[in-house]
């Protein structure tokens, strides 16, 4: 049984999604969801244990021998990726029932956790696969059940945002295929282990550049890179408060992943940052999208499309760690990815409440909240400290390795960027901060605190962002193995 | 010649180009979907073009050990991503459908003005 984790991580998720369409009734499919997400969180939790003492877990499905068969291969890297995928959906479940209830018709909520499991279960996949075409499979399970929950929100510019991130999503995974399609072509292997033994003997080759131009566009696109993230500011403020919270919070930092595992492990980082020059693209990139997004967040009108606007400044820090290529540089950019799941999960879960007593997430909606719904403000406070990266939030040891990282390779500018960001996003938390606790509530009934089935999981979010930021030894110590197992040191 | 040889990949590549023009040059919903399909369409001939072997023969399994088969993998993978493909399409359409339902039209700049002037 404990041998076959791995593939019951993704085997009982995806038998859990059917299933939860056949109850067809909105409880009993939300137990079949809970249940299933609770599981990936166990088994997450055992195989991280198991990869921190026994180092890598290879497992080969239906007992076909690595490089013919779809083989999964955990190591520290995607074993925290799991964690941290399978954590939000542990938490975002609970949150999702009386959420969806209050936001998706009745007759669509079965549908609704059915392509909720399958999303989960798609981002697992993308993470614990060493398969290259087993990745895009994935990918595509993730994105096509996404696209269908975005599609539910209760506005209908949910419809046309769905519709946009379908076809730029489609596109990105296509470019994604193309490039795979060009690996295979060079080395007859799909892989990953094996791809990183035969890709240096052909490495020379036009065709391999190609392939990582087009893995690189196209992740990007998935990742939400500026300029490549036109897609991600309406799906995240039309699509329903749970999937927010749940799809900012794991897709973009699986697709972060993605880049780490194809660029590190699969072409190695000497190809990617000494022969392709890959920093020369990404560091330009993350310091545009890190200044500009969090400008642009300042401007927003709706509480929100703001934090979708700060997502795309985080992701710029998160790719701004990864280009550096140093191990210090990846574990800021791999522990900003957990750190970052935990606070933008926590805002969107408040936002949540706010969008089920108030009806609105406009900034200006928001008057009063302070002291009509103390603890859903509280909840945002803390969160927002987290996003700036005041110390004692997990929000500062990010920031932290990040600074450190940049002074280590004598790039203070890169230093002062972050701080500049760090500024900014004071800015546009104390935007909403503002408006709700020194503005006074409207006339008529006050919104009543939200129901506690919303109020417990994000604070458990709240709770985790200062319990990790208090206790960094877990993540950072983890964070910095996975990264020297990227880099191939250490160990 | 060699050029000629290469008949299968200009095939691919024009495909290719028709398809992403569309998806960026056409404001019909239901046009950028087709534009998507061929896109994709043109990555399932790559796919095949790759696993042909010149004198190859089709991989089953033939007495003798001199026998060259073709490489029945990208097929093979081919049928998992047609099988994506069928069901972005699905999604995609079935999303036109919701959106005609709800704005009424299928082009994109008549969404744009209705959507401005809410």
């Amino acid at each position: 049984m404990s041998a076959h984790l791995p593939v019951l991580l993704i085997v009982v998720p995806l038998l859990a999604a059917p299933l939860a369409a056949l109850v067809r009734h909105p409880r009993g499919s939300w137990v079949v969801a809970l249940g299933a997400s609770w599981w990936a969180l166990g088994v997450s939790i055992a195989l991280l244990m198991r990869v921190l003492a026994d180092g890598t877990i290879s497992y080969e499905i239906g007992g076909w021998a690595a490089p013919w068969g779809i083989e999964y291969r955990i190591d520290v890297a995607n074993a925290f990726v799991l964690l941290i995928v399978s954590g939000i959906g542990a938490v975002v479940t609970p949150y999702a029932r009386v959420s969806v209830e209050r936001e998706v018709e009745a007759a669509r909520i079965p549908l609704f956790h059915t392509a909720f499991i399958l999303c989960l279960t798609g981002l697992l996949g993308i993470a614990v696969t060493g398969d290259v075409f087993n990745v895009f499979v994935f990918l595509e399970i993730s994105s096509l059940s996404a696209y269908a929950l975005i599609a539910l929100g209760q506005d209908r510019r949910a419809l046309t945002s769905a519709y946009q991130y379908l076809v730029m999503g489609s596109v990105g995974a296509t470019f994604i295929v193309i490039g795979i399609g060009l690996l295979y072509v060079m080395t007859g292997t799909l892989n990953m282990a094996d791809l990183a033994v035969r890709l240096p003997e052909v490495a020379a080759t036009r065709t391999i550049p190609v392939a990582f131009a087009f893995l690189t566009v196209g992740i990007c696109l998935k990742l939400a890179l500026f300029p490549l993230h036109l897609w991600l500011p309406n799906a995240y403020t039309f699509a329903p408060s749970s999937v927010t919270a749940f799809i900012a919070s794991t897709a973009t930092k699986v697709a972060v992943y993605m880049l780490l595992r194809f660029f590190f492990t699969v072409f190695g980082a000497a190809f990617s940052f000494d022969v392709m020059q890959l920093d020369m693209v990404l560091m330009p990139l993350a310091l545009v999208a890190i200044v500009s997004m969090s400008l642009v967040a300042i401007y927003q009108q709706n509480a929100k499309r703001l934090l979708a606007y700060s997502s795309l400044a985080q992701i710029g820090y998160m790719i701004l760690g990864i280009s550096l290529a140093s191990v210090t540089g990846v574990t800021a950019g791999i522990l900003h990815l957990f750190n970052h799941a935990l606070m933008k999960g926590a805002l969107f879960m408040t936002l949540g409440c706010v969008m089920y007593r108030v009806g609105s997430v406009r900034v200006e909606a928001m008057a009063g909240l302070g002291k009509t719904m103390p603890w859903t403000m509280a909840a945002f406070v803390i969160g927002g400290l987290s996003l700036i990266g005041v110390p004692l939030t997990v929000g500062f040891v990010s920031k932290w390795y990040l600074v450190l990282a940049a002074l280590e390779q004598g790039l203070w500018p890169l230093a002062v960027v972050v701080l500049l960001g760090s500024l900014l996003a004071v800015m546009y938390v104390w935007k909403v901060v503002e408006v709700a606790y020194f503005q006074p509530p409207p006339d008529g009934d006050p919104p009543a605190e939200a129901p506690l089935s919303l109020l417990v999981p994000t604070w458990a979010l709240v709770v985790a962002n200062l319990y990790f930021g208090i206790d960094a030894k877990l993540t950072a110590g983890v964070a910095m193995r996975a990264a020297e197992a990227l880099l191939g040191v250490g160990q | 010649m060699r050029l000629l040889g290469l008949y299968n990949y200009w095939v691919v590549i024009v495909l290719m180009m028709v398809g992403f023009y569309t998806i960026i040059a056409r404001d019909n919903l239901v046009k950028k979907l087709i534009g998507l399909s061929i896109f994709q369409t043109s990555v399932f001939m790559l796919y095949i073009s790759m696993g042909r072997i010149h004198g190859g023969t089709a991989p089953i399994l033939m007495e003798g050990t001199d026998v060259v088969y073709s490489n029945p993998l990208p097929h093979v993978l081919i049928l998992t991503a047609i099988v994506v493909g069928v069901a972005t399409t699905a999604v995609g359409l079935s999303l036109v459908i919701r959106i005609n339902e709800a704005y009424g039209t299928v082009e994109e700049d008549e969404i744009h003005s209705q959507d401005e002037s809410l």
